[in-house]
């Protein structure tokens, strides 16, 4: 069953047009990459969903409702959560307030502290430190439990991997098939073509704004991927 | 020398005002970012809407409480709704002509209503009533109920601040807003609760210099200098800096009026720069600031 259906989507910074005219489709439980170079448009689709950028499309539905010009507030209620780039922990809160604070909206689900400290032991220990004191690694697993604790449906992650170390960005990615067993969908943004090929059901392939390739990572030749992605 | 002490002592007291007066602009620039020129005048307005209602409803300036305080709550929330949110952004000009703007009409429509003359809220008996120290050193009951509703409240707030689910969002709020919204934090609305939050101290702040000292629809501006002048001081890492910057400014105040009663405001200024240079981001500075 579809989960997320976006058709014709346009964004907008002010008079920038950054998105054009893209179909997106998301099924429940399903994982999908979406990739693409600097600049390609990645984050403003996530922003676009979250109702954080200006966007015009024919539909953005969330489970066949349009969820167009909603506000931020009411689409984590909605069970959207995203793990922003750079994962904006808030400096003032200690890592279990930035948990906690994660499920602000107040959605029911199965996630609390115990399970997020579960799946990230190395939390636990360190619950009362500011996000700011943790290291990269470290900051990444409370963006994800923060987003977690929303009981999210669907999780959007920007930059996953981004400038942490490969045996650091391994054990992100462990985590990932224990989410999806949950039964949550994700959107995966990845610079790291090959991480992102692994998880996904499907990949989106954006270039300078518009879709440039879509397919299951079988069916796509590692130079169809390469022409999507450098535009050649 | 035990009248300097003495001095000291009625400085702490009025200290405790002066926090009350500054924790409330604290809130909100901690918040949101808003400067409010008309803190000032929103405190001498509270005093005038507790006048008011003591006069109707033939209560003590204490029990008007009750009504005053919900009101000016409200009153914070939907001005913030209505108004200032909309001035909010990147440029930081636009609330503080706002909140400038607002300042005038609060004072004009004072002077209209109420004309220029001195009011004063009356407690009765209590107002008199002081508490013998030691030898030389009274204090009155009123001025330490002040105080001690002031600390009170501080602590009050800093806990609330600190573990409450609303504190959080305060403070998330104030470290990154887009990101908050992503957590669902509607920030319009937390906003409006901050506001509110505002007025209340504003308005039990307006009671007690109504019933400590006089007003008059022209006393708002020196008392937004004074709360300014404590939230500087104090710094805006935790309300007990605001106590703190109070405190400091009521203790100056007091030690120059000892020296000489012309010297009491200058005192404050000057005990205010000397730590603006000494400590340029106050008594206990915010940890982390952008
Ligand atoms: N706040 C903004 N204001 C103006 N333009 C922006 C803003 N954010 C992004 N853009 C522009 O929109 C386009 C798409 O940016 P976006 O951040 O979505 O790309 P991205 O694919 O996420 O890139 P990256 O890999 O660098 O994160 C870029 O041209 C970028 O310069
Ligand atoms: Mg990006």
């Amino acid at each position: 069953m579809s989960l997320l259906e976006i058709r014709n989507l346009d964004a907008f910074y002010g008079d920038f047009q950054a998105l054009f005219g893209l179909d997106f489709d998301l099924d429940e439980h399903e994982t999908v990459a979406a990739i693409g170079a600097n600049g390609a448009g990645k984050t403003t689709l996530l922003r676009a969903i979250t109702g954080m950028v200006e966007a015009t499309s024919d539909a953005l539905d969330y489970r066949g409702d349009s969820i167009q010009s909603r506000e931020a507030a009411d689409i984590v209620a909605l069970g959207i959560a995203m793990v922003p780039e750079g994962r904006r922990l808030f400096p003032s809160l200690s890592v279990e307030e930035n948990l906690v604070i994660g499920g602000y909206s107040g959605r029911p689900g199965g996630w609390s502290l115990d399970r997020v400290y579960e799946l990230f032991p190395a939390l636990r220990n360190r619950r009362s430190v500011p996000g700011t004191a943790l290291s990269g690694g470290e900051q990444q697993m409370t963006a994800i439990g923060r987003a977690l604790m929303s009981n999210p449906e669907l999780i959007l992650f920007d930059e996953l991997s981004l400038g942490l170390a490969p045996v650091v960005v391994g054990e992100i990615y462990e985590v990932l098939p224990a989410i999806k067993a949950e039964g949550t969908a994700m959107v995966v943004v990845e610079q790291d073509i090959n991480r992102a090929l692994e998880v996904a059901d499907r990949v989106y392939c954006l270039q300078e704004g518009r879709l440039a390739l879509t397919g299951a990572p079988a069916s796509l030749t590692r130079d169809r991927i390469a022409a999507a992605y450098f535009g050649t | 020398m035990i009248e300097w002490i003495n001095s000291i002592v009625q400085g702490v007291l009025t200290g405790g005002l002066y926090a009350l007066f500054a924790a409330g602009l604290a809130i909100i620039f901690g918040v949101m970012r808003l400067v409010n020129i008309a803190h000032g005048d929103l405190i001498v307005l509270a005093a005038f809407v507790a006048m008011v209602v003591i006069e109707t409803a033939g209560v003590d300036p204490f029990v008007s409480m009750i009504a005053v305080l919900p009101f000016m709550f409200f009153f914070g929330y939907v001005l913030q709704r209505g108004v200032l949110n909309y001035t909010l952004g990147d440029d930081l000009l636009p609330p503080l002509l706002v909140t400038f703007g607002i300042s005038i009409v609060i004072q004009n429509l004072l002077l209209e209503i109420f004309s220029a003359d001195s009011q004063r809220l009356n407690a009765g008996a209590i107002e008199t009533a002081s508490i013998k120290l030691a030898e030389g050193i009274e204090i009155g009951t009123l001025p330490l109920i002040v105080f001690v509703v002031a600390v009170a409240l501080i602590a009050a707030l800093q806990i609330g601040f600190s573990r409450t689910r609303l504190g959080r969002a305060f403070r998330a709020t104030s470290d990154d807003p887009s990101t908050a919204r992503l957590m669902g934090i509607r920030q319009r609305h937390v906003f409006g609760l901050a506001m509110g939050v505002s007025m209340v101290l504003v308005a039990i702040a307006g009671i007690f210099i109504g019933i400590r000292t006089n007003f008059d629809p022209a006393l708002g501006p020196s008392r937004l200098l004074f709360a300014f002048e404590a939230v500087i001081i104090g710094g805006l890492g935790s309300m007990w800096g605001t106590l703190a910057g109070g405190v400091i400014l009521g203790v100056a105040q007091n030690i120059g009026a000892k020296i000489d009663p012309g010297w009491q405001i200058l005192a404050g200024h000057i005990a205010f720069l000397v730590i603006l240079v000494l400590r340029p981001n106050g008594l206990f500075p915010r940890t982390r600031d952008e």
